[in-house]
């Protein structure tokens, strides 16, 4: 049956609900919905949130967002937590504890910093050891709970609280992490990189795939923060078009080693479309800085064009 | 019927494992508990056990995953020393936080650094505030009849606290001793079944764990915790009732070895009890007065009994195989200290901190003790209450 989102929000009630304290125009919280909405009404799940936005604003004692089971414990380990909690399901369900036909699914939850930088580890070592679950990664570029400092994944020049934009040094220096390919390299049967776009079609198909494919998978969905990337709350859905009209975010997946790039703009849009309407790349647009913007077009050039080649050397016929 | 064995203290606490058969092991490599997991392992592989072993990329991970495992509904289990619990610190933590009963074979070791693989407490001591009830092993037997005994108490309606047995590395983890092992069905019969009134895998009742816990609640949630330490006092005594029934081994917070009688004596854990044991022999054949008192259980910390078995001496040295670098003397002198002061005992008391990274501590070494201490009866001068043992000058 073709995605129809009307459809999908009136037939699956949202399991992630109101009330959570995240910000007006953040980008995770439709992310978490839509992800869960991809469950099948009848699954239970178990979530697993790293420390960070989306933990401390959907579960402050005694009130939690959460109507699956939900686990959380540290900023570093959703996905070892996670994978431990599926090791239990595994030999309850082995010991006829949990009913054969009773299913219940693992997603873990975390952004950037638990995810690129101190979950990297605990995330590649469940993936390794194969527990089926999905680790969805809401990428938004910095370190956004503690007061937007730099991670890996925060983009190159973009001005934080730990590369702050100054009279000497403009910004972060060094290139964003590729965290995607890092985990295809894990050679797992799932991996996808994924926005809120287009009636949240791209993201829910993914997830649905994710969730249902057997063994580790990952999604790497962006997720915008209008206090670290300093644009308009109402704004969020049009960073996110823009983020994937320009390429900077490139939707695709890796089935099995194969990839494939799910859209690609018939106009690709120049960066400085994605980078003006935000207050950390405000720098680079003062005369002089050309160079700069330059500078990020030809990395977002780079990338796009690898990874059309990961298509055509993953698809070519053997 | 009992079966008797010959075992080094990881073989007895794999061994303890298996017949546990816990639903979910997960575990790092790390000397000189490695053996327990590799051991483990084997059960896995060899269909002796259906547990679940998650080898693990790291200790941080591997209490990260048994949190996940004892949440979600499952019996879980891991092992490791040293730096290896060095690194589980943040979760180790969580995990009392959350009341999850896991159990850990702690096989004791240097914390780093500089690195050094060999026996002192200085890893139990570094968690010792950390909401775990510990209890420490003279031998392979304790080592393995602490672990039968551990998710009765651990897993206790009025406890639900996470528990850790340690035992020395080397000289108990890996000599090989005699041991009375008990038949498999007992030791299931004994331990029970696992059912937690909730947990994330109860699809009719999910749950979340692990809040943000604000100004308004973390304080009662912590003094619940600290409640169930204290109450964990008196299950683990009716938990040694219970073992003692089907094994005849009597178990208590502490061993009294000579204790009654006695005008000096040593308070210690783990192995250096069964060279001290030794040593009291050979005085007591000389006629002079001295006992024991091993501890086992380190938290929750028995004060008031401890106060009143030492409270009729004459003198007591306290061994620390962990130094506090605190400019006043060792974990365990601190606590019994304390415990004599509150509970009104005055007995002169000096602090030994020895063994440390692996020190070899003789019969001789412990015989230097009583001496020291006969001294300070005699003189009743103690000078300087914060001393080492073994130490080279």
């Amino acid at each position: 049956m073709p995605y129809n989102l009307k459809q999908i929000v009136a037939e699956k009630p949202s399991r992630f609900t109101a009330g959570h304290r995240m910000c007006a125009g953040c980008g995770a919280p439709p992310v978490a919905r839509m992800i869960l909405r991809a469950l099948k009404p009848e699954d239970h799940a178990v979530v697993s949130v790293a420390t960070g936005c989306m933990e401390v604003s959907t579960f402050i004692y005694p009130y939690t967002s959460w109507t699956d089971s939900f686990i959380h414990t540290a900023f570093e380990c959703a996905a070892a937590n996670a994978g431990g909690a599926e090791a239990a399901y595994k030999a309850l369900k082995r010991r006829g504890k949990i009913p054969e036909n009773e299913t219940t699914k693992f997603i873990a939850f975390g952004g950037d910093g638990g995810t690129y930088d101190i979950g990297l580890q605990s995330l590649s070592g469940a993936m390794e050891r194969g527990h089926d679950m999905v680790y969805v990664c809401y990428d938004n570029g910095a370190y956004m709970n503690t007061g937007i400092q730099r991670s890996s994944a925060t983009p190159k020049f973009a001005d934080t609280t730990t590369s702050p934009a100054g009279t000497v040094v403009p910004g972060k220096m060094q290139s964003r992490k590729d965290l995607t390919n890092i985990m295809a390299s894990h050679h797992i049967p799932y991996a996808a990189q994924t926005i809120a776009v287009n009636n949240f079609k791209d993201l829910y198909e993914k997830a649905e795939k994710a969730i249902y494919t057997e063994g580790p998978t990952f999604l790497n969905v962006l997720a915008p923060c209008p206090r670290g990337w300093g644009y308009n709350t109402e704004d969020l859905m049009k960073i996110n078009k823009l983020a994937v009209e320009t390429c900077y975010w490139p939707l695709y997946e890796v089935i099995d080693g194969k990839y494939i790039v799910n859209y690609k703009p018939k106009n690709k849009l120049p960066i400085e479309e994605f980078l003006r309407p935000q207050k950390r790349f405000k720098h680079m647009f003062k005369p002089g800085n050309e160079w700069m913007i330059e500078e990020f077009q030809k990395e977002v050039d780079k990338r796009w064009k690898e990874l059309l080649d990961l298509e055509e050397i993953t698809n070519r016929e053997k | 019927m009992s079966i008797r064995e010959r075992l080094s203290g990881n073989e007895a606490a794999a061994i303890a494992m298996k017949q546990i058969n816990p639903d979910v092991v997960a575990a790092f490599p790390i000397t000189p508990s490695t053996e327990i997991p590799q051991y483990f392992s084997s059960f896995v592989s060899n269909g002796e056990v259906n547990t679940e072993f998650v080898a693990v990329e790291s200790e941080h991970s591997a209490m990260a995953a048994t949190i996940g495992a004892e949440a979600a509904g499952g019996r879980a289990m891991t092992a490791t020393s040293a730096n290896g619990l060095s690194l589980m610190w943040e979760m180790i933590y969580i995990a009392s936080s959350l009341r999850l009963p896991i159990v850990m074979s702690l096989v004791n070791r240097a914390v780093s650094g500089p690195l050094n693989i060999h026996n002192d407490h200085s890893d139990a001591m570094g968690v010792r505030d950390a909401g775990w009830i510990m209890m420490f092993s003279e031998n392979n037997q304790e080592a393995y009849d602490n672990l039968i005994m551990a998710h009765r108490i651990a897993e206790n309606k009025k406890v639900k606290l996470p528990l850790m047995v340690c035992q020395d590395g080397f000289i108990t983890s890996h000599s090989i001793e005699n041991i009375e092992l008990l038949e498999d069905e007992l030791v299931k019969k004994f331990v029970g079944e696992y059912n937690p009134d909730e947990y994330l895998l109860n699809k009719d009742n999910p749950i979340a764990v692990g809040p943000l816990d604000l100004q308004s609640y973390l304080f009662e949630h912590k003094a619940a915790q600290a409640e169930a330490m204290r109450n964990a006092k008196q299950v683990i005594l009716d938990v040694a009732k219970d073992f003692e029934k089907i094994t005849g081994r009597k178990y208590s917070f502490f061993e009294e070895y000579k204790l009654d009688d006695a005008e000096i004596a040593i308070v210690c854990m783990n192995s250096t009890a069964g060279t001290t044991k030794y040593v009291v022999d050979n005085l007591r054949q000389k006629g002079i007065k001295a006992g024991l008192l091993k501890l086992r259980v380190f938290r929750p910390f028995p004060a008031e009994e401890i106060a009143n078995a030492l409270g009729h001496l004459k003198a007591v040295a306290v061994l620390d195989k962990a130094d506090s670098l605190n400019a006043v003397g060792g974990a365990l002198f601190q606590d019994v200290t304390s415990a004599m002061y509150v509970n009104k005992k005055e007995v002169p008391m000096v602090d030994y901190v020895y063994g440390i990274g692996g020190r070899d501590t003789k019969a001789d070494d412990i015989e230097s003790v009583y001496n020291d201490l006969a001294e300070i009866v005699k003189t009743g001068n103690i000078d300087n209450p914060y001393r080492y043992l073994g130490l080279r000058r």
